[in-house]
């Protein structure tokens, strides 16, 4: 009974000590965000690499989830005769929720494995070290333009997921469902709303800011080894995909909760 | 000069450094000996501010090596990694100006590349190197570059980490004429770190040998091989049998 109790409370313990190590990196991250120098090129880089390169997979998995989507609509509006819905709520499901979700979550696959596995090997091979003895803050320097750059693109990644996924659906809807493009369009655009728009853009900010994070501090803390690596890779892309599902719900209880 | 007094530092309850006190001159050649694990690479480490000091007192030229006044500090070191470390994100000659691109020290780009090209030639790499990126590089070749980026910025002081570890003979050779000569014409000093006695024959003015957290002999490079140290003996000479314990 002891031994279960003292495990217990090692867990906590350690629980706690890593939710503190997490907002003492936060808040360091962020702070440099008002203290010189800053780093231009590498900001750059970090657009072209969060932003950029990660378009063609949102991109495909956005048209592909919007056409998959007004199938379903479509098929389970016909138990209610509500077919005729398709295009409001492929709108409304894409913008407010399947948008941000799935680009966040592609974002923690493919951008927060990145980081992790890039600065956790740079840690093992001594590389943030060599950053100190160069005079050059790892933190600004490879935390700061990673977190910026998820923190402005993602939400037009998102932007761009809803729109393709908007799309998806409306190719569906005209050449497999045999939808009026013109009340298409017209349903869709009268149907949304600019707060549907910002609670996505929104949820595309805070998730871009998760990922970004959440790579850079499970990198920085990566164990030696290859061994150390993977795990760090393993456990910021779990951490991040989980933080930013609990993210979207409380974001979703702030926008939408009556 | 560099002094290291009464050091201690330790990972959970494996206490590495146990009161280590340790002078280096200025302009001088230090390098430090003892084997695998013994905590040599903690000492550059805990000079270099890399790692916090569990109790003692390090200082430059007199003044006590802090978190708050490291930057200033840094300014005056360069740093051969084990590895080199270098950057792989960066082409090679952007690795060696790293601190001339940015920071205190910034030059304009041309400027710094120039200086880069300058520094590489001093370690026998050519022009046609400088665009390559450091994965293209042999492991000689990838010291080579290090070295050329420890003394980019013309540091006083330079820190030697294992530099000829997974170097073959003749390359191994190629880095201690380097390392001798570019600290002599600097006038710089330079600590390192190694076990290699090859290296320790063609670079130190004085070696310290390392053991169980502390010093454990100080003297003149000339006199190793004449030392009465039992310890010392049997490390030089490599021998199994002796007071220092080994894993068979």
């Amino acid at each position: 009974m002891t031994g279960l109790l003292a495990r217990i409370g090692a867990a906590t313990l350690a629980l706690l000590a890593g939710i503190g190590r997490m907002v003492i990196f936060v808040a360091e991250t962020l702070s440099h965000l008002v203290r010189p120098p800053f780093y231009a090129r590498e900001f750059g880089h970090a657009v072209m690499s969060v932003g950029w390169q990660s378009l063609p997979v949102v991109g495909l998995t956005a048209f592909f989830t919007g056409g998959a989507l007004a199938l379903q609509i479509y098929s389970g509006g016909a138990r209610f005769s509500a077919e005729a819905l398709v295009p409001q709520i492929v709108a409304v499901g894409m913008v407010r929720e399947l948008g941000p979700v799935l680009v966040g979550l592609m974002i923690a696959a493919r951008v927060t494995s990145s980081i992790a596995a890039e600065i956790a090997t740079m840690k093992v091979t001594e590389q943030l070290d060599a950053l100190v003895t160069l005079s050059t803050n790892p933190m600004k320097y490879l935390t700061l333009p990673r977190v910026l750059a998820a923190l402005l693109t993602v939400p037009v990644l998102v932007a761009v997921g809803d729109v393709i996924g908007i799309f998806g659906g409306y190719l569906v809807g005209i050449y497999r469902l045999d939808f009026n493009p013109a009340n298409y369009i017209t349903n869709t655009v009268d149907f949304l709303e600019a707060h549907d728009v910002i609670s996505s853009l929104v949820k595309g900010g805070a998730f871009g800011l998760i990922a970004a994070l959440t790579g850079c501090y499970y990198g920085m803390q990566s164990d030696r080894g290859a061994q150390g690596v993977g795990r760090a890779t393993k456990t910021a892309v779990v951490v991040a995909a989980v933080l930013i599902l609990a993210a979207n719900f409380l974001l979703t209880e702030a926008f939408f909760s009556e | 000069m560099i002094r290291l007094t009464d050091v201690h530092k330790s990972f959970g309850s494996n206490h590495v450094l146990r009161g280590l006190d340790l002078e280096v001159g200025r302009g001088e050649s230090m390098v430090v000996i003892g084997g695998s694990g013994t905590g040599k690479s903690v000492i550059l480490k805990c000079i270099l501010g890399l790692l916090t000091l569990d109790g003692g007192r390090i200082e430059i030229d007199g003044a006590h090596v802090r978190r708050a006044g490291r930057e200033a500090m840094l300014a005056r070191f360069g740093m051969l990694f084990q590895g080199a470390a270098l950057f792989d994100s960066l082409p090679v000659w952007q690795n060696v100006a790293f601190r001339l691109l940015r920071g205190e020290l910034k030059r304009p780009r041309a400027e710094a590349r120039d200086i880069a090209v300058g520094k590489l030639r001093r370690v026998g790499l050519g022009p046609e190197v400088a665009d390559r990126y450091p994965a293209e590089l042999s492991g000689g070749m990838q010291k080579r570059v290090g070295l050329a980026r420890a003394i980019a910025a013309e540091p006083d002081i330079i820190f030697f980490d294992e530099p000829t570890t997974g170097l073959d003979p003749i390359m191994a050779g190629v880095i201690n004429d380097l390392i001798r000569e570019i600290v002599t014409e600097m006038g710089a000093t330079a600590v390192t770190i190694t076990h290699d006695m090859t290296s320790v024959r063609a670079i130190a003015d004085r070696v310290a040998m390392l053991h169980r957290g502390k010093i454990r002999w100080v003297g003149p490079a000339a006199e190793i091989d004449g030392a009465d140290d039992p310890y010392l003996t049997q490390f030089v000479h490599g021998r199994a049998e002796g007071p220092i314990e080994t894993l068979r």
